[in-house]
């Protein structure tokens, strides 16, 4: 279905350095991120994980000052936000937006509508687009009031992250950032929302998992787990190392890096 | 980046879609206004002697009145003398007895606008009524509407062939005393468009005017009458556009309704005038008085506007609460873009017993333009168990426009029940950027949340003319983001 094989490069990230509002953020970040992986960004608060997220998506008011990000081999920078989501870049907000009197599946239609234009594949009509998103509601276990409900209108915090992923799966996106989606979710709730997660993965996506606690990836497994810190990532390793953080807390890589 | 919105005001560059002017001989009266001008108007319009008197007497009293200014906008004093009343298509008799007999010219104007005045090229069941300037070029649907009894007609006909209904019913809602602008409408009014309901009749279409100013440096002051008689109900809708033109012109109308025992009267506006140029020069003053009276028990009088044009609105649509158990309601959208000054609301005055108002009020705001919500609820001492319920939001889109709200209370009887909830939100960089993630454009985003904040006024508006509003909005705010 798409031409993208597991092992290819999704995400290169080289050099990066961001201001917010005149503060530097993040100093010379590096990433790679290929088809087939999920990764995990974890980090001490302040650590600069959500402005990654933001600029990634393509936030205004983010100044990029240096570095480069590749995504399928184009130049993300260059594109607009919305450019961006066509091409499959999706992010799970950490805080989704209400939108009232915005209609939830009017929303969904119209995303999913401007990413199949861009693949050129015909817009689905109404009666279609409902039994998909039923299908994804279930596995969500969304209840049908939701169709016909405001954008995260009234929704509590562990709704409207079920609704960023109930998003996710309708669209398919090649590269998904999920930014603290765990964040405000009881136990139940976290189970769902990673079943969703994890009914995404495929040989050509990529899923980055911006987090601060190990037990989303009890969940949902990384294959790499970096630890951003000071503007940069400071450790990789396997999915061993968040457990090793969650013992061990943050502090002791940042000695590592300052010693190395 | 790209496209990507840092600046939410910077994409101004609102295209008007009705500006362009209509190339036809006129009969228009030079500037200026006396009591020959007066007489003039009257005589062109064969007008009885009481007509005469009235506008002659409203006159009078006019020119002891002051020009408001207690409204929040702005605007360079009006030369009164500098406007002319009257301006008329040039024809070859009195008026068009059909539709052949209309200057294509005409037919081509309102096609242009999207008014189809051949009935058979009509929308579905929608009588219309059109007014050029200061005459009603032409109704249609009129026999269908007589075989209900219906009297949809040109103000100036309904003088000549209903006098006695014209004569109990005139300025029996808004006096000619009532403010300045009212008095100068009733002492020159020129044309509009008279309703009458009979008994029990439920109206079989929708009915509309559809106002447009063409001439330069011509006022329109339309005047519309609207009677719902006892157990009768009717829809009826308004429409008004203008060319572009670099000076203001003054639209100054008066819109009365009387509501008969168990009637009700749904009243809806989309206001499109033109609204001037985007450094605030030209555009339509647009200061106009409507009022309705629930004359009778059960009866029930509704406003539903959307207000997207004018250089400056003034406007108030109110409900005299008089007999028991009415209900008065009041849905507004109100648009100011660019330098447009926008001050509107309205007054609902609880009189009988158990009435019942509903207003809901939603400003948008973008560009340099100023939006204020004006509201009374006033309950009178008779009014027992008298309800309102207000709301009133406000968006502001980009950081030099500006939204302000008065309402203003008067109860004076303790049983009465009054809610009021405002809110103002600047429109999200937030909601922006999640919109823009999920891959709309900046465009379809603002569309989506500023309908979406607008919902609940568009859905009391009839099904045809909510699509119509809403691409009016669209096209209002073209521009407004990016």
């Amino acid at each position: 279905m798409s031409d993208i094989n597991k092992g290819d490069s999704i995400l290169e990230i080289r050099g990066l350095a961001v201001e917010v509002q005149g503060k530097r953020i993040l100093e010379g970040l590096d990433l790679t991120v290929r088809a087939g992986e999920v990764h995990a960004i974890m980090g001490p608060n302040g650590a600069g994980k959500s402005t990654l997220s933001q600029v990634l998506a393509g936030r205004p008011d983010y100044d990029v000052k240096a570095g480069t990000v590749r995504y399928l081999g184009e130049d993300l920078l260059a594109l607009a936000a919305e450019e961006r989501a066509r091409r499959g870049l999706f992010l799970g907000f950490q805080y989704p937006v209400e939108i009232p009197g915005v209609n939830n599946v009017y929303l969904l239609k119209a995303a999913l509508n401007a990413r199949r234009r861009q693949l050129g594949q015909p817009e689905v009509d109404a009666f279609e687009f409902l039994g998909l998103v039923r299908d994804k509601m279930r596995l969500m276990q969304m209840d049908e009031s939701f169709l016909s409900r405001g954008v995260n209108e009234g929704f509590s915090g562990g709704e409207k992250k079920r609704n960023e992923i109930l998003q996710m799966t309708v669209l398919e996106p090649i590269l998904a950032i999920l930014d603290e989606t765990d964040s405000g979710l009881d136990i139940d709730a976290l189970k769902v929302v990673a079943h969703g997660v994890n009914s995404l993965k495929r040989d050509d996506r990529a899923i980055v998992l911006v987090t601060h606690y190990q037990r989303l990836l009890d969940h949902i497994v990384p294959d790499h787990v970096h630890v951003l810190a000071g503007g940069r990532i400071l450790k990789s390793g396997d999915a061993s190392l968040a457990l090793e953080l969650e013992r061990r807390g943050y502090d002791w890589v940042r000695a590592e890096a300052a010693a190395a | 980046m790209a496209s990507t919105p840092t600046d939410l005001d910077a994409l101004v560059a609102q295209k008007y879609e009705h500006g362009f002017v209509t190339d036809i001989d006129s009969d228009t009266v030079p500037p200026g206004l006396d009591e020959d001008v007066i007489r003039m108007i009257s005589r062109k319009k064969g007008e009885p002697r009481f007509l005469l008197d009235w506008r002659l007497k409203s006159y009078r009293h006019w020119q002891t009145m002051r020009e408001p200014h207690w409204a929040h906008v702005k605007y360079p004093p009006i030369d009164y003398q500098a406007i002319s009343y009257y301006s008329a298509p040039k024809q070859n008799s009195d008026g068009p007895k059909s539709l052949a007999d209309v200057d294509p010219k005409l037919l081509a104007t309102y096609a242009k606008l999207g008014v189809p005045l051949h009935e058979r090229a009509r929308l579905a069941g929608v009588a219309v009524d059109a007014v050029f300037d200061s005459v009603s070029v032409a109704t249609t649907f009129k026999s269908r509407l007589a075989e209900a009894g219906v009297i949809f007609c040109p103000f100036s006909d309904a003088v000549r062939e209903h006098p006695a209904l014209l004569e109990q019913y005139l300025g029996s809602v808004v006096p000619p005393t009532d403010n300045f602008y009212a008095a100068l409408n009733s002492a020159v009014f020129t044309d509009g468009s008279f309703v009458y309901i009979p008994p029990g009749v439920r109206c079989p279409m929708e009915l509309s005017t559809y106002f447009r100013i063409n001439a330069a440096k011509t006022g329109q002051f339309e005047r519309t009458l609207i009677i719902a008689d006892a157990g009768s109900h009717v829809s009826y809708l308004e429409g008004c556009t203008a060319p572009m033109r670099d000076e203001n012109q003054l639209h100054a109308a008066v819109v009365e309704l009387v509501a008969l025992d168990d009637s009700s009267i749904k009243y809806s506006t989309v206001q499109n005038w033109y609204p001037g140029d985007e450094h605030g020069v030209g555009g339509i003053y647009n200061f106009v008085t409507k009022r309705g009276e629930c004359r009778g028990r059960n009866a029930r009088i509704s406003w539903t506007q959307v207000e997207t044009g004018s250089a400056i609105t003034w406007k108030y649509p109110s409900c005299v609460l008089t007999g028991d158990n009415s209900v008065g309601e009041f849905y507004s959208v109100a648009v100011a873009n660019h330098y447009q000054q926008a001050d509107t609301g309205t007054k609902m005055i609880h009189i009988g017993r158990n009435t019942r108002s509903t207003i809901v009020s939603k400003g948008i705001s973008a560009g340099h333009a100023q939006n204020t919500y004006r509201g009374l609820v006033k309950v009178l001492p008779s009014a027992d168990g008298a309800r309102n319920y207000t709301q009133c939001d406000s968006l502001l889109m980009g950081a030099r426009s500006g939204a302000h709200t008065f309402p203003y209370v008067e109860v004076r009887n303790p049983t009465a029940t009054v809610e009021h909830e405002a809110t103002t939100s600047k429109i999200g960089e937030d909601q922006l950027f999640y919109c823009l993630q999920r891959g709309l454009s900046a465009e379809d985003a603002v569309n989506m949340i500023v309908s979406g904040f607008c919902k609940s006024v568009f859905k009391e508006l009839p099904m045809e003319f909510a699509v119509e509003a809403q691409n009016l909005l669209a096209v209002s705010l073209e521009g407004a983001v990016g």
